[in-house]
């Protein structure tokens, strides 16, 4: 296997539609080593990306979900002290050796395989503010030491770094500095359709074009609190498909409004519009120029 | 031309280093960008860029220090058809076509560009600004003999194109203001101590305390984490404010379930705060509370943020009985009141939901301005509340 890292070129896969700018950003962040930030709206697809890239580019992969408890160190590596008591009290185990305690996390084991990895490290920002700041010695130099035995963990190969982001806290700049990023804008119109086709091939072009407007114009609607995503599109059309809605229904009606609203509000205003003398836009046009087709 | 790109983004307040330039070089040397512009605005933002807030920035300054490269091509082509046939656009009276005819190419390129730096929202109709409708040069569905479409249709995007859309604006910190990174911004308004009854097992010192009782099990107790902040809300409900309905109610909304809070009172006023206070946004007057009794009820460590547009007639704010509202009258001016809720609490501060730049034409927002430190409600704005909030340093109002 060649050593150059450009011999890894992302191109997208079949189950995962990917801009071209999204391809590049992943493409620069595997030729310079760095690892790739990815921000976007919930439900734009930023976890199912490492697992494509890994798919894509032929890697195994290890992710790394982060909770709002997780530590730095435990991605490294746990000391299972514990164990370690149990075996002494119970004379199993060779207790003198330290190292038979030293479990490593998923940084870790990516940085002491002989293969490289695609390392997802999922929802960073859930963690402690701190938390980006103390694996960022790791991420640079792609090294560690175990404090109990003095190894020093180097990774043989480097592995492509996805990081996810949901935006809930800051990320610290000099975490910031060091990463490639890439924000998954809301997909445009033909690009959801090809995501749409990705889900529900085959779908009726006219009733397709129904669900878009809506969808669109509901996204269109600021007062929402919520906005729906392209996942509630996606199982919105598939209880449309189920209950046999057909575009006539659709014009000016917009029925399992639960599948795209999730707040009590939203759902209240959208009842009290239909009510009043509002009506459903039903042509590309009502949407404004944006949208033309 | 690069290096303008470097220095224009850090004049238009992008956050880049050296660290951030020399990734891009670096990917340059490597030869990632390709061959077309689109490939080095795509990789050059995503080593430059490091946050979606300021993608508009980027964008506005890529497409003033680029549009030399290849913009220039793909617009005037377009430019000489509509230059050659102007008949085709009707709707206008002779004498405005005229002077529309005027504009020739270099003129409209140059105020084109001008206009796209410094337009910052979108548009429909009206005369200069690029969007919808309207008769300005630039836009699209409107009508102008030698206009400029933006956007539109095309489907071979070019970099320009990209750039020019400017889809990232929404995303701006310091125009608009959704729930969630209101949340965001107020989750920085945090203050933990450690107070109360102690409950909580300290396992590090219970262990050290266990050696050093030689194994004999010694539990150290501690009392628990919270947070120590208590939040005084006043909010403007005048009908000034209402076209900043949404924004606002956005704010009530992330300060309601800012659980986090120890305290959390709201109050509600109309344009000033005077005697009286509602405890709802329809203001009856059963429902009011004297502002005295707040001032005597609540200690000086409660934060005080108010939400207002501070715009009103200087006799509501100078002259006693100024209040507009007849269902309530006030003996002491607002001046008075507000001057009081500043002294008596620590920490306050104004959150106007009116842009900053129009602070300085309203006299009453001035003087306003003096008593509170005055931030503009939006997320930047909040941001820097919380900071001067909680932030370390005190406030110093002038309070004369």
């Amino acid at each position: 296997m060649p050593e150059s890292s450009e011999f890894y070129q992302f191109k997208g896969t079949d189950g995962y539609i990917a801009s071209r700018a999204l391809l590049e950003a992943v493409n620069c962040a595997i030729a310079l080593e760095r690892p790739l930030l990815v921000k976007g709206e919930p439900g734009t697809g930023k976890t199912l990306l490492a697992r494509h890239v890994a798919e894509g580019v032929g890697l195994p992969m290890e992710s790394w979900h982060i909770k709002s408890t997780s530590k730095a160190s435990e991605g490294l590596y746990v000391y299972d002290t514990v164990q370690r008591l149990n075996d002494a009290r119970f004379g199993s185990g060779d207790v003198a050796d330290i190292r038979q305690y030293i479990r490593h996390g998923p940084l870790g084991r990516v940085f002491a395989s002989e293969e490289r990895h695609v390392l997802l490290i999922d929802e960073v920002d859930k963690a402690d503010l701190e938390f980006p700041n103390d694996i960022l010695r790791e991420l640079d130099e792609m090294r560690f030491t175990v404090m109990e035995t003095g190894d020093e963990v180097v990774a043989g190969k480097r592995p492509v770094v996805v990081i996810t982001s949901n935006n809930e806290k800051e990320l610290p700049d000099a975490f910031l500095r060091r990463c490639v990023f890439y924000f998954i804008d809301f997909p445009d119109v033909a690009l959801m359709r090809q995501i749409i086709d990705v889900h529900h091939p085959n779908l009726d072009t006219k009733l397709l074009d129904q669900v878009l407007i809506k969808f669109y114009w509901l996204r269109g609607q600021n007062e929402l609190r919520k906005k729906p995503s392209t996942s509630e599109l996606i199982d919105w059309i598939s209880a449309l498909l189920r209950s046999g809605v057909d575009e006539q229904q659709l014009q000016s009606h917009i029925p399992f409004l639960g599948s795209l609203l999730k707040n009590e509000q939203d759902t209240d205003a959208l009842n009290e519009y239909e009510k009043g003398e509002g009506r459903f836009p039903d042509k590309w046009s009502d949407l404004g120029p944006r949208f033309n087709q | 031309m690069f290096l303008e790109l470097f220095y224009g983004l850090r004049q238009a307040g992008v956050p880049v280093g050296i660290q951030e330039w020399m990734m891009l070089v670096v990917a340059l040397e490597k030869g990632l960008h390709g061959s077309d512009l689109l490939s080095f605005y795509n990789l050059s933002r995503a080593c430059l860029v490091k946050s979606e807030t300021y993608f508009d920035a980027f964008d506005r300054v890529f497409a003033r220090i680029f549009h030399g490269v290849e913009g220039e091509l793909s617009v005037s082509e377009e430019l000489l058809d509509w230059l050659q046939n102007p008949k085709n656009f009707e709707g206008l009276t002779d004498e405005q076509r005229k002077a529309l005819e005027e504009l020739d190419a270099d003129e409209l390129m140059r105020r084109y560009w001008e206009t796209l730096e410094e337009q910052d929202e979108r548009h429909d109709g009206g005369g200069r600004w690029i969007g919808t409708g309207g008769h300005s040069p630039f836009g699209h569905g409107g009508e102008h003999p030698t206009g400029i479409r933006v956007g539109g249709r095309s489907q071979n995007r070019s970099a320009m194109k990209v750039a020019e859309d400017r889809r990232f604006r929404d995303y701006r910190t310091d125009s608009t203001l959704d729930l969630r990174s209101t949340k965001v911004a107020l989750r920085r308004l945090r203050n933990l101590t450690r107070q109360g009854p102690a409950d909580e097992l300290d396992i590090d010192e219970s262990i050290d305390e266990t050696c050093r009782n030689a194994g004999e099990i010694e539990l150290v107790f501690r009392p628990e984490r919270r947070n120590n902040v208590r939040l005084l809300l006043f909010m403007d409900v005048g009908g000034t404010m209402d076209p900043h309905y949404e924004p606002v109610s956005r704010l009530l909304t992330a300060f309601h379930e800012e659980r986090g809070l120890r305290d959390f009172k709201a109050y509600y006023f109309h344009n000033c705060i005077y005697d009286l206070v509602g405890t709802t946004a329809d203001m009856y007057r059963k429902d009011a509370v004297p502002t005295g009794d707040i001032l005597r009820k609540l200690d000086e460590r409660w934060k005080v943020v108010i939400v207002g547009d501070a715009a009103m007639h200087p006799a509501e704010l100078m002259q006693p009985r100024g209040n507009i509202n007849p269902r309530y009258e006030n003996e002491t001016r607002g001046i008075d009141w507000l001057w009081r809720i500043a002294k008596h609490f620590e920490r306050s501060v104004w959150l106007n939901p009116e842009p900053p730049a129009s602070w300085e034409h309203t006299r009453t927002t001035e003087i306003i301005g003096r008593l509170f430190p005055m931030y503009q409600l939006s997320v930047d704005g909040i941001a820097g509340a919380v900071g001067s909030l909680i932030g370390s340093r005190p406030q110093a109002p002038n309070l004369h």
